[in-house]
């Protein structure tokens, strides 16, 4: 068994700093990844980081555009907390060297942004995250902190109480891709998740094949709620045959959608009079689909991003990593010609229920970055807020678990605060198919009642289970293949937990998801080697996307309004007097639960009364 | 993988919503429609074709070892025959025959778009990436093996740990004595500056260059392209100030250091991101050199 003080699960940007600053704090630190560190998803970001640096700006009017943009979903103290930290750390990320694009002073740049009030997007080309990873796992090799990385983590080591509020979290149980060995982790103090975000719940997304939410599924298994879940941000700029991302960083310098009769739609229709392409993602994402609908689309199919106004220097100084996508990826010379573009699946707003401290219900477990909610983005989030919402609330998570005093958390967590009861009707049962081949071994942390384990027995328990779970899976080797279900999982997302819902739909992807489960009660695992045996981490990853499909659809057919990214055809209004609450969704061993709890519109010093959001 | 085909029931709500829009909406749901209706047209007949003609595959041999499977123990190559779309890369047709024949083959992969490094691979005799490789540039039999000058840990993976030992080798993060007072003040740097160090901050790790390099390949111990590299992107950045640049020199200059480097470009050649590494290894010399002289 390896022993630290505080383990990191996932080494993108969240991970990263979160293991800085517990080791700032004094810390024994080591991350666990399945990927080496470089080879994160925050290297993907393009567009920038919100930070209210300047004169003219305020860390007050960052949390009210975030508000506004969150639909007011967003939980105050989580987002004031986002605003007030964002320009230390960038500071920080700027004295660590990173490389900003400059302004002629020599100050770093900043670009306006879509939802913004003032032009605070700090940025580097348009490749800030691959800036940012690199900047911060250079920090790592100074510090000498250990990283275990192609690492595998299949479980957390969870006490068995029988509320998960009552239970804590000791460790956590690894696979050495490499060797195919299984070790307990022992966190003494506690276990932080940044395991990024579930891209590969849905066929067409920004997100990397490694962005499978196993994370959040891991903790949900473990007794912590998955909170607003349905809240699925598409990008309106990804490139059509492969996914891959757009910077609205394109449409920040003045990038130009057109339809295809060469209308200016977003003013010409009236889907954002003001602040057009500038508007917030889900208002350009659902206006592009509209166009399309409306049979104004380019081959049914996408619309055009034309950028060649801005002239060649600009763009090569400020977006040149774009010309290089358009053109690896999709064949388009951008300098010539627009860019075809259509929403794609680029973030999830829900994730693991945290307070603004990074803490989950569940005492000694942390999350942090896409994986989290605490939560800053409520409905939809605004672009060029995901990566300070890594670097603060990374910071926050790993300085409190290393034992640093951040104040009490103003947001509850699980059950403490005040919570009602939600139904929801569903044609198939969600939850565990009985019997499940992983019932006794996927982090059921109650299975045995109380164990009265110390916690090096947790850590040894989860790992024996682990081991189990793998042997079986190892065993079954003429099994179902776990591609095959995988791809019906993420087409039915596809098909219909989209940009535009619909009932019936969302009940379809229900029993799709329910067929996806029945499948997997016969998965398998052909290859055989204990060598670096992708095929057995894909068909566990797999599980997880089956778990957090069927999260994304129940919150989508419970919330029956309108609200950012959600959009339901059957409710097309927001409702502020029955909906302005999270939605929460606990795992209950296997008999998924589904409550709510109130949105806390109540600032350090102001109210945040919802008012009609237009742009 | 992303191409949809046109929604049955979204094309029939749509309608029902044209009977009551002006003549220009319908006739552009009657083209919308017509289109559809073509593009389907066009689909199955692709299909049909596909399913005749051989030539819309694609032939891959690739690259298999295993060191504890029987069969796989001594290296060979498999043969896959794979369905070939417009815009397939080298890394969708391994994807494709592992999900659809051989759950088996194994090879790191995770952005698909040439920012996390993970497929360098060795394509038809060259260090490419295999996300950014058009199967369509390519000659039949698409050849792919593991990196070479790295040990190969299991069909197309290789041990990348020598690589992240040079990577380390060279201090790899900013160092300043002289960071400004002030909690939120940044350091200045000039546009020219950064635009100096700019190609340098692009790696990815990926480690095509130092699989490229024959020097590389010779002395183990060589810090490599992309190590000196990474080094060259903090010497030259004017952040860190001239004791640092001179402490960065000694480094480099080391025996196993630039002075290496032959100038062969192979580098050069085969970086995805185009970084000019030849280029940024000889300046480092010419500033060893000058540094030198200053001291004498």
């Amino acid at each position: 068994m390896y022993e630290h003080d505080v383990i990191v699960v996932g080494a993108g940007g969240a991970g990263l700093r979160a293991a800085i600053a517990a080791q700032e704090e004094g810390a024994d630190v080591a991350i666990v990844s399945k990927l080496h560190p470089v080879r994160s998803h925050t290297g993907a970001a393009e567009g920038g980081i919100n930070a209210a640096l300047r004169e003219g700006d305020s860390w007050q009017d960052h949390a009210y555009d975030t508000m506004k943009g969150s639909d007011y979903l967003g939980d105050a103290p989580a987002i004031e907390t986002l605003a007030q930290d964002s320009p230390e750390e960038v500071i920080q990320l700027e004295h660590w060297g990173m490389a900003f694009s400059r302004e002629e002073d020599g100050r770093v740049s900043q670009r306006p942004f879509g939802g913004l009030s003032f032009p605070r997007t700090t940025y580097a080309g348009a490749e800030t995250g691959h800036q940012l990873l690199h900047t911060m796992y250079e920090q790592l090799v100074k510090r000498g902190i250990e990283v275990y990385d192609e690492w595998y983590v299949l479980d957390l080591a969870v006490s068995d109480e029988d509320a998960p509020e009552d239970r804590s979290c000791h460790g956590v149980v690894g696979y050495d891709i490499q060797s195919g060995n299984i070790e307990g982790f022992r966190a003494r103090d506690g276990v932080i998740l940044a395991t990024g975000g579930p891209g590969q719940v849905y066929d067409h997304t920004t997100n990397a094949v490694s962005n499978t939410g196993d994370g959040v599924a891991m903790a949900y298994r473990a007794g912590v709620p998955m909170e607003d879940m349905e809240f699925i941000q598409f990008h309106p700029t990804t490139l059509p045959s492969t996914g891959v991302l757009i910077s609205e960083g394109v449409r920040g310098e003045g990038g130009i959608l057109y339809n295809g009769e060469g209308e200016r739609f977003m003013f010409e229709y009236g889907y954002a009079s003001n602040d057009g392409e500038l508007a917030s993602r889900d208002v350009v994402a659902r206006a592009e689909l509209s166009e399309v609908n409306a049979g104004r689309g380019i081959e049914d199919e996408y619309v055009h991003l034309d950028m060649r106004h801005l002239g060649e220097e600009r763009i090569i100084d400020r977006l040149e990593n774009i010309l290089h996508l358009a053109e690896d990826f999709e064949g388009v010379d951008a300098l010539e010609e627009p860019m075809p573009v259509k929403p794609g699946q680029h973030y999830a707003m829900g994730g693991i229920e945290t307070d603004e401290n990074g803490e989950t219900c569940v005492a000694g477990l942390y999350a942090a970055g896409e994986c989290a909610c605490a939560s800053v983005h409520g409905s939809n989030r605004l672009g060029g807020n995901a990566l300070p919402e890594l670097i603060v609330f990374g910071a926050r998570a790993g300085s409190h678990a290393a034992g640093r005093d951040l104040g009490e958390a103003e947001i509850p967590t699980g059950k403490r605060g005040e919570w009602e009861a939600g139904d929801v009707e569903t044609p198939v049962e969600p939850g565990a198919v009985e019997p499940e081949v992983e019932a006794d071994t996927s982090g059921d942390a109650v299975a045995d009642g109380g164990s009265g384990l110390d916690p090096d027995g947790f850590v040894e328990r989860a790992a024996e289970r682990a081991t189990e779970r793998v042997e079986a899976l190892l065993a079954n080797e003429d099994g179902r293949n776990h591609a095959e279900i995988r791809a019906d999982v993420q087409q039915s997302m596809t098909e219909n937990v989209n940009v535009f819902r619909e009932k019936a739909g969302l009940e379809q992807a229900l029993r799709d998801i329910r067929a996806a489960r029945e499948a997997y009660r016969d998965v398998g695992v052909a290859d055989q080697s204990r060598t670096f045996n992708t095929d057995l981490l894909q068909t566990i990853e797999t599980r997880n996307i089956i778990d957090l499909a069927e999260a994304i659809t129940l919150g989508a057919l419970v919330r029956k309004e309108f609200r950012g990214a959600h959009w339901r055809k059957e409710h097309q209004e927001r409702d502020d007097e029955n909906w302005l609450k999270h939605t929460l969704l606990s795992w209950n061993d296997g008999s998924p639960e589904l409550w709510f709890k109130p949105v806390l519109l109540e600032g350090e010093d102001k109210r945040y009364e919802p008012k009609i959001r237009s742009y | 993988m992303s191409t949809q085909v046109p929604d049955q029931t979204d094309d029939e709500s749509s309608a029902s919503e044209a009977e009551t829009a002006p003549a220009a909406q319908q006739r552009r749901m009657e083209k919308k429609r017509q289109r559809a209706a073509e593009a389907e047209e066009t689909r199955q007949t692709e299909e049909a074709e596909a399913a005749l003609a051989e030539t819309e595959t694609y032939h891959l041999k690739v690259f298999r070892y295993d060191p504890e499977i029987e069969g796989k123990k001594e290296p060979r190559f498999d043969d896959f025959h794979v369905p070939y779309h417009k815009g397939m890369t080298v890394l969708d047709a391994l994807m494709y025959a592992r999900d659809t024949y051989d759950s088996s083959l194994t090879f790191r992969h995770s952005c698909r778009q040439a920012i996390c490094g993970s497929d360098a691979m060795f394509v038809n005799g060259r260090q490419r990436l295999c996300c950014k490789t058009q199967l369509s540039d390519l000659e039949e039999p698409v050849r792919i093996e593991p990196l070479p000058h790295q040990e190969v840990v299991k069909d197309l993976v290789v041990d990348m740990e020598h690589f992240y030992d040079q990577m380390e080798a060279v201090e790899p993060y900013f160092q300043t004595n002289d960071l400004p007072e002030g909690e939120l003040e940044e350091q200045r740097q000039s546009r020219e500056n950064r635009e100096k160090v700019k190609m340098s901050t692009r790696c990815i790790w990926c480690g095509a260059c130092m699989s490229s390099c024959n020097i590389a390949a010779g002395d183990n111990q060589y810090l490599g392209p992309a190590a000196i590299n990474k080094a060259y992107r903090f010497t030259m950045d004017e952040r860190e100030g001239e004791d640092m640049k001179q402490h960065r020199l000694e480094i480099l200059e080391q025996e196993h250091g630039v002075w290496r480097c032959q100038t062969q470009f192979s580098c050069t050649n085969v970086c995805p991101k185009d970084i000019p590494l030849t280029e940024h290894i000889q300046e480092l010399k010419r500033e060893a050199v000058k540094s030198n002289l200053k001291f004498w």
